[in-house]
C-alpha cells in the first residue's frame, strides 16, 4: 500500500480502505517474526551470515596467516570440485530429488577423457567432449528412470552410483594416468588447473568456472521460465503439471544438465589433482549434499537458492583450512560440519513455519 | 439465449475403464452467458464428463463441439490454448511461489529485445502489473503484495487467486471443480460473488458442486448427472432443492418435459 503524502487530504480514502487492508496485515509480527520472514524471502542469507562469521572468527584467531589473499583463494581452490558438483546437486534437490551418483559420474567422465586420449590416441578436446557427452547421457538415464518409470530418485541414483563406479573400475582397469604424462602429451586435459596470480591471490580456471557456473545457474533459476518450472516441479509436481508445466521435460533437463556439470567437474578434477585416477572423488556425493544442506536448500524441494550451495561449500572449506591452520585434529572439522548440517536443517524447518 | 449455438456441446459421449463405464452415452451442453451447475451423486461420473470436455480424458465414443465445431483434445493444455480454463479442486498452485509466478506458470512473458530473446529473461514487472490488474478487477487486491507466496494466503484468498488466474486467461469458458468445498461460510460467499462477477464479464462457467444451496444460488441451469449420463437439466426456479436431490439419487424420475 502506498503511503499518503498529505495526511489530511487523503484521510477519508485511507479510512475507508483500512478495514480491507487490516484483514491481511500481520501486526503481531515481532522482531523474531521479522527475522523469520526475511530469511524466508532470502534463503541464502543464513549460510552467507555463517560464512562471514566463520571467516571473521578464524581471521581473529589466526591473523594474517588466514586473512590473506593467498589463504582465501586457497580455500576457493580446495572447494572448486565440491562447489561444481554441489551446483549439480542443487538442481536435483530443488526438484525434490537427490543424486548419489554425482561423484561416480564425475570420476567416470574424467577417466573417459584420460583413457580416450591415451588408450585410443584421440585428440584431447574430442576426448573431453566424449567425457562430457557420457556424463550427460548418464544424467539422462537417471532422469528418464525418475520421470518416466517413476522410481524414487534415491533408489535410481543409489543404483547408478554402483553401476557407474564399477564400470569406471572395470573400464580403467584400476589404472592411473600420471600427471607428468598428461602434462607432456595432453595438457588440454589439465586446462582447469591453469593458474594465474592477481596480487598474491591465486586463481585457477576451475575456480573461475565454478563461480561463473553458479552465477549463470542463479540467473537461470531466478529469471527464466525454465528456472521457475524447476522450482514449481520441486514444490508440487502435480500442480505444476496441471498449470501447464511440462514436468517430464523439466526433470529431464535438470538431470541431463546435472550429468553435464558433473562431467565438467571431472575435467576440473584432472586440473586439480593433475592425474586421472579412478579412485579419486569418492566422497563427492556426500560432500555435495552437505554443501547443499548447509546452503539452506530444502531437501523437500522447491525452496532455496543455488548461491546458498556455494556458500555451503565455502563454509566447509573455511572450517577445514581454519582448523588445520590452528593445528586441530581433522576430526574436529567433521564434528563441526555434522553440527552445522543438523543446525541448517533445523533452521530450514523453522523458516518454513512462516507459512503455517 | 437458447436458440444460439451452444458454446460446448457433447453428444453421446462414452468412456470406459475396463468393465466400468464411467460415461454412458451422455450429452452435455453449455450455453453462452450462463452458469451451468453439474450435480450428481458420488461416482455418477460428473467429473468424468467434465474431464472429457476439457481434454483431461479422451472419450471412447461421441463427439464434442466447441462453438459448433468438432474438437479432439488430447490434453488439458490443448483445451487451454483454445481459451478453456479449469479451476481444480486442489487449485494446482505452487505454495512456495508468488501470486504472480503462479498466475503465469506455464505461460510466462519474456522481456522484449535482447534480454528476452537470447537470455530468455522473464518480464517480471509486466507479469506483476497484469496480475495486479486482474486481482483488482475482481476486487481481490486486499492481498498485501503480488509477490506474496501462496502459502501465506488464506483458503479463500487462494481460491480467489485461482479464479482470477482462470478469468484472466479464459476466452471461451471456465470449469470450476468444487470451488467452495474447503471454505468457511464467509469465504464461500466471497467466492460465489466472484463466480457471478466472472459470469457478468461474459464468460460462461461450468460449476461442479455438492453444495445445493450454492448451486441454487448461482446456477442458471442445473445438469443432473446419474449413472454415467445426463438425466435432465432443470432451472433452479422450476425445481426445489429436495427434488434435485431426489432426481440425483434416483428417488424420483424426471418429469417428461425435463428429460434430456
Amino acid at each position: 500500500m502506498s503511503q499518503t503524502k498529505d495526511g489530511t487530504e487523503n484521510y477519508e480514502s485511507a479510512a475507508s480502505r483500512s478495514d480491507s487492508v487490516a484483514e491481511f496485515d500481520d501486526h503481531r509480527r515481532g522482531f523474531l517474526g521479522q527475522v523469520q520472514h526475511t530469511l524466508h524471502a532470502n534463503p541464502s542469507l543464513v549460510p552467507l551470515i555463517v560464512l562471514i562469521a566463520a571467516i571473521i572468527v578464524f581471521g581473529l584467531l589466526l591473523g594474517s596467516k588466514f586473512f590473506s589473499p593467498f589463504a582465501m583463494t586457497l580455500i576457493l581452490q580446495q572447494v572448486q570440485i565440491v562447489g561444481i558438483v554441489a551446483a549439480a546437486q542443487s538442481l536435483i534437490i530443488l526438484t525434490a530429488g537427490i543424486d548419489l551418483s554425482v561423484g561416480a559420474i564425475m570420476v567416470f567422465s574424467s577417466v573417459i577423457m584420460g583413457q580416450f586420449t591415451f588408450r585410443y590416441g584421440i585428440p584431447a578436446p574430442i576426448a573431453v567432449a566424449c567425457g562430457l557427452a557420457v556424463g550427460t547421457m548418464i544424467g539422462a538415464l537417471n532422469g528418464w528412470l525418475v520421470s518416466r518409470v517413476k522410481l524414487p530418485p534415491f533408489i535410481v541414483t543409489l543404483g547408478m552410483w554402483q553401476i557407474v563406479l564399477a564400470t569406471n573400475f572395470l573400464y580403467s582397469a584400476n589404472e592411473t594416468i600420471r600427471s607428468q604424462e598428461i602434462e607432456a602429451n595432453a595438457p588440454f586435459l589439465q586446462f582447469f588447473g591453469t593458474k594465474f596470480n592477481i596480487g598474491g591471490a591465486v586463481f585457477t580456471v576451475g575456480v573461475i568456472f565454478m563461480l561463473i557456473l553458479v552465477l549463470v545457474l542463479a540467473y537461470a533459476l531466478r529469471h527464466t521460465a525454465w528456472g521457475r518450472h524447476v522450482y514449481a516441479v520441486g514444490d508440487d509436481p502435480e500442480a505444476a503439471g496441471l498449470s501447464g508445466v511440462n514436468v517430464h521435460r523439466t526433470l529431464m533437463s535438470v538431470y541431463m544438465l546435472s550429468g553435464l556439470i558433473c562431467a565438467f567437474a571431472g575435467w576440473a578434477l584432472i586440473g586439480r589433482i593433475g592425474s586421472v585416477s579412478p579412485t579419486s572423488g569418492q566422497l563427492a556425493n556426500i560432500e555435495s549434499i552437505t554443501a547443499v544442506v548447509i546452503g539452506g536448500i530444502s531437501l523437500f524441494g522447491g525452496r532455496g537458492s543455488i548461491l546458498g550451495s556455494l556458500f555451503g561449500a565455502l563454509i566447509v572449506g573455511v572450517f577445514t583450512l581454519g582448523l588445520r591452520l590452528l593445528g586441530a585434529d581433522a576430526q574436529w572439522t567433521f564434528l563441526l560440519i555434522g553440527l552445522l548440517i543438523i543446525a541448517a536443517v533445523a533452521a530450514d524447518q523453522w523458516i518454513r513455519k512462516v507459512s503455517a | 439465449m437458447s436458440d444460439s449455438v451452444p458454446i460446448v456441446e457433447g453428444r453421446g459421449i462414452v468412456k470406459r475403464y475396463g468393465h466400468v463405464t464411467a460415461i454412458d452415452h451422455s450429452d452435455f451442453e453449455l450455453r453462452n452467458d450462463e452458469i451451468l451447475a453439474v450435480i450428481g451423486d458420488n461416482g455418477a461420473g460428473k467429473s468424468s464428463i467434465v474431464k472429457a470436455i476439457c481434454g483431461a480424458t479422451i472419450p471412447d465414443e461421441g463427439e464434442i463441439l466447441i462453438d459448433g465445431k468438432p474438437v479432439n483434445f488430447t490434453s488439458p493444455t490443448e483445451a487451454r490454448d483454445m481459451g478453456i480454463e479449469i479451476v481444480y479442486q486442489t487449485l494446482a498452485m505452487s505454495p512456495a511461489m508468488s501470486i504472480a509466478d503462479n498466475m503465469f506458470m506455464g505461460r510466462e512473458i519474456r522481456k522484449p529485445g535482447f534480454m528476452g530473446k537470447f537470455l530468455r529473461q522473464l518480464d517480471r514487472s509486466a507479469m506483476e502489473k497484469f496480475a495486479r490488474e486482474k486481482l483488482t478487477e475482481l476486487g481481490l487486491m486486499t492481498v498485501q503484495s503480488i509477490n506474496q507466496t501462496i502459502e501465506t494466503l488464506s483458503g479463500g484468498q487462494r481460491q480467489g487467486v485461482a479464479v482470477a488466474r482462470a478469468a484472466a486467461f479464459a476466452t471461451k469458458f471456465i470449469i470450476m471443480d468444487e470451488p467452495t468445498a474447503a471454505l468457511g461460510v464467509k469465504e464461500s460467499r466471497r467466492v460465489l460473488e466472484l463466480i457471478q462477477d466472472v459470469k457478468s464479464r461474459g464468460i460462461p462457467i461450468v460449476l461442479i458442486s455438492h453444495n445445493m444451496p450454492h448451486v441454487f444460488e448461482v446456477a442458471d441451469r442445473i445438469h443432473i448427472h446419474r449413472l454415467g449420463k445426463r438425466l435432465c437439466t432443470v432451472r433452479p426456479e422450476d425445481c426445489s432443492m429436495s427434488d434435485a436431490v431426489a432426481l440425483m439419487t434416483g428417488a424420483m424420475d424426471p418429469p417428461g418435459n425435463l428429460a434430456a
